[in-house]
């Protein structure tokens, strides 16, 4: 039964299909964090958490009778000013800090989130209807559920779109500026504090999107943020900060890793496998690093 | 002043000592009252069931006191509960047992909600040799460790879909089946799937998928290619409402065909409000269901204990909150035999139990376990958009037939 996917090979493009569009979905969600990561030096634990409170608005206008779909525009929205709020309340304290009172801080914020979630939303898992139906491929063999696709092409989209306003705009030029010296940029004008106020809001935002299209696609539950900021991590360890391409493939690579570890080693070992993937690239890293006589910030 | 302070703060130090041991010798029986005590999940990730639970101890506690209280010695006594939050954490959980029974003087306990909390009271009421009814921990572990003061009113975790299997080679003429299982990697799960491998042997079924999903599971997309691709003639799957929830929106996405498809959890989901009719022709085990026929004195059947319920707390009860009250039933009826307060003569009592109520048959195993009672399988049948679940197995209590074979994807609507 183990290699069962070399006897059906059809298999194969169904696991790739599958790894790739949910890995597409994970890059969006690695792509906020490696935009704060770089730019605010914070990584943050509630990532995941503010994924699942951007579902939970998608799963809110559901609930009113709006179609979940329209979430992909109103959670991101909602969820910036979260985001901004959350920055002015507790992020401005430990921005310039080390990594670990961020990573303290931002757990803190996890932990008040899920409990907040669970008082607001109840403990249930919930699930949001698209209808979007399916797609059928090679005479019914390989299945593709619309609402993946729809949440892949979403985050193409949100993705492009934010790579051309860093270019273009005005505030997107002051978050490279800040990112790539923060002290620099102040001395030339830039309000460090409104970018970083800004890029924390737009992390946010990229979570809530990236949380409208769980709704659909997944499940939600209040305690079910971890998994994504573990895989978002990972991202963006693989990939690099400030590297959108990277960050993309690497989503993808992800996707792909955990459904033919699946396939071949067995379900059970899916996320042991992703675990395995992450030490073996942080020490190759470090072997790396170590050749070239520099050290790991 | 300082003196003053001083004085004060002994003395209060002195009445609080004192109210402490007052209330730990006389907590168990105090005047009228026959105290109980629960450690229960109101906050944390199963504060849903865990309210579920809560209000079926209420209910009971108020219908049982309203009808005559418990009579011991020729004497009317009522129960009361303590309750505290353990936050669906086992640990605090287990802290919190041991509060109950060292300051509040409890001597009789009430379960708390699932298994994994369950396993983290049990060995603390051993420790005092406290007897404890619970409801809610179905775990096989739970039954096998020779605990002596644990019963449990419900089915253990590996007879929940054992029917299943039998009711799979039933409709293929007896013949064996191929079975494809996904099972989440938690002890109640687990045991669920322990129950399907004795099945198989006992059928001579053959198990062609055995997927284990991890705790963060939330897609199953693989397994369900598995599945696809390997045409079994039963799918079970079974973890939590999650596991369910997933299952029914990948399984439909997928279109996944396959003649029948067996889970746990699905009333605790709202499976067939939040997916509709996507979840139609779905199997799954029960506890119970309000159209069995059992009953007894204070709940009337299964039907009126609905009412009743959802007159009460506005939601119609899941068998979390049906099982829990039947709790109370038995603790009511072993103070009567026992005719005493002394938690041993108790003990002794509950271990002889055997009784009906409008949950079921009640008779504890030598392991604590509910062995009088089968678990049902209910199957979603759904007119329009309006789904409900229909009782199908054992056949002695079934309201509606089984429909078999699920149709296939493209011929539903």
């Amino acid at each position: 039964m183990d290699l069962l996917i070399f006897q059906a090979p059809i298999l194969i493009v169904q696991a790739s299909l599958d790894g790739i569009l949910i890995g597409i979905l994970f890059a969006l969600i690695a792509y906020g964090m490696a935009l704060q990561w770089g730019v605010m030096n914070i990584i943050n634990i509630a990532q995941g958490d503010l994924v699942i409170l951007g579902g939970y608005i998608a799963y809110t206008m559901y609930l009113v009778g709006i179609h979940p779909g329209w979430g992909v525009i109103v959670s991101p929205i909602i969820m910036y000013f979260v985001g901004y709020g959350l920055y002015k309340l507790v992020i401005n304290k430990v921005v310039d800090r080390d990594l670990f009172i961020s990573i303290l801080a931002t757990f803190g914020i996890a932990i008040v989130m899920q409990q907040l979630m669970n008082f607001i939303f109840g403990a249930d898992v919930v699930v949001a209807q698209s209808e979007y139906g399916t797609t059928m491929l090679f005479d019914n063999s390989v299945t593709l559920p619309n609402s993946k696709i729809f949440a892949a092409v979403i985050s193409v989209i949100y993705a492009i779109a934010l790579v051309i306003y860093m270019k273009k705009s005005k505030l997107g030029r002051a978050i490279r500026a800040t990112a790539q010296n923060a002290r620099a940029a102040k001395i030339l004008g830039v309000d460090t504090e409104k970018v970083y106020a800004a890029t924390f809001g737009i992390n946010a935002a990229l979570c809530g999107v990236a949380g409208a299209l769980i709704a659909i696609t997944l499940t939600l539950h209040p305690y079910v943020g971890l998994p994504y900021t573990v895989r978002s991590f990972m991202i963006v360890i693989v990939a690099g900060l400030g590297n959108l391409p990277a960050v993309a493939i690497s989503g993808m690579g992800l996707g792909l890793f955990e459904e033919f570890a699946d396939y071949i080693l067995g379900t059970e070992f899916r996320i042991g496998a992703v675990f395995m993937l992450l030490v073996f690239i942080l020490v190759y890293r470090r072997f790396k690093l170590s050749r070239k006589r520099e050290y790991l910030k | 002043m300082n003196k003053l302070v001083k004085l004060f703060i002994t003395s209060i130090s002195a009445i609080t000592l004192a109210l402490v041991s007052f209330s730990s010798s006389f907590a168990k029986v105090e005047g009228d009252y026959i105290v109980l005590g629960s450690a229960i999940s109101l906050t944390g990730k199963y504060s849903s069931n865990g309210v579920h639970t809560q209000n079926g101890y209420n209910m009971a506690v108020e219908r049982i006191n309203k009808m005559g209280g418990v009579n011991v010695g020729g004497k009317s006594y009522k129960f009361e509960i303590i309750y505290y939050d353990d936050e669906s954490n086992p640990k605090r959980a287990a802290q919190l047992a041991e509060r109950l029974i060292k300051q509040d003087g409890v001597q009789y306990m009430l379960g708390p909600y699932s298994s994994g909390l369950t396993k983290a009271i049990a060995p603390v009421t051993e420790k005092y040799k406290i007897p404890m009814v619970e409801a809610n921990g179905a775990s096989r572990s739970l039954f096998t460790k020779g605990y002596k003061y644990l019963f449990a009113v419900l089915s253990p975790a590996n007879q929940y879909l054992e029917v299943a299997i039998d009711l799979a080679v039933e409709k293929n003429g007896g013949k064996p089946v191929r079975i494809a299982q996904a099972f989440e990697q938690d002890a109640f799960s687990q045991d669920v799937r322990l129950g399907i491998l004795d099945a198989a042997k006992r059928t001579g079924s053959e198990i062609i998928i055995d997927d284990k999903l991890p705790k963060e599971l939330n897609d199953m997309a693989a397994t369900l290619a598995k599945v696809k691709a390997t045409k079994p003639d039963v799918l079970v799957v079974s973890g939590h409402t999650k596991g369910a929830l997933t299952a029914i929106r990948q399984v439909s996405e997928m279109k996944v065909d396959v003649p029948m498809l067996a889970m746990t959890h699905c009333d605790a989901a709202a499976l067939s409000k939040q997916h509709g009719k996507k979840s139609e022709y779905a199997l799954c085990a029960s506890q119970w269901h309000k159209n069995l026929s059992y009953s007894d004195k204070f709940f009337g059947d299964g039907k009126k204990y609905d009412k009743d319920f959802t007159k009460e707390f506005g939601y119609a009860p899941p068998y979390q909150a049906a099982e829990s009250s039947a709790a109370l039933l038995v603790f009511k009826d072993a103070f009567e035999r026992a005719n005493s307060f002394d938690k041993n003569k108790v003990r002794d009592a509950l271990a002889k139990t055997d009784m009906q109520t409008f949950y079921g048959n009640i008779k504890f195993g030598p392991g604590g376990q509910n062995t009088a009672k089968p678990m049902i399988l209910f199957q979603v049948r759904c007119k329009g958009d309006d789904c409900e679940n229909k009782v199908v197995a054992p056949t002695k209590w079934a309201s509606d037939k089984f429909f078999y074979p699920t149709p296939k994807w493209s011929e539903r609507s």
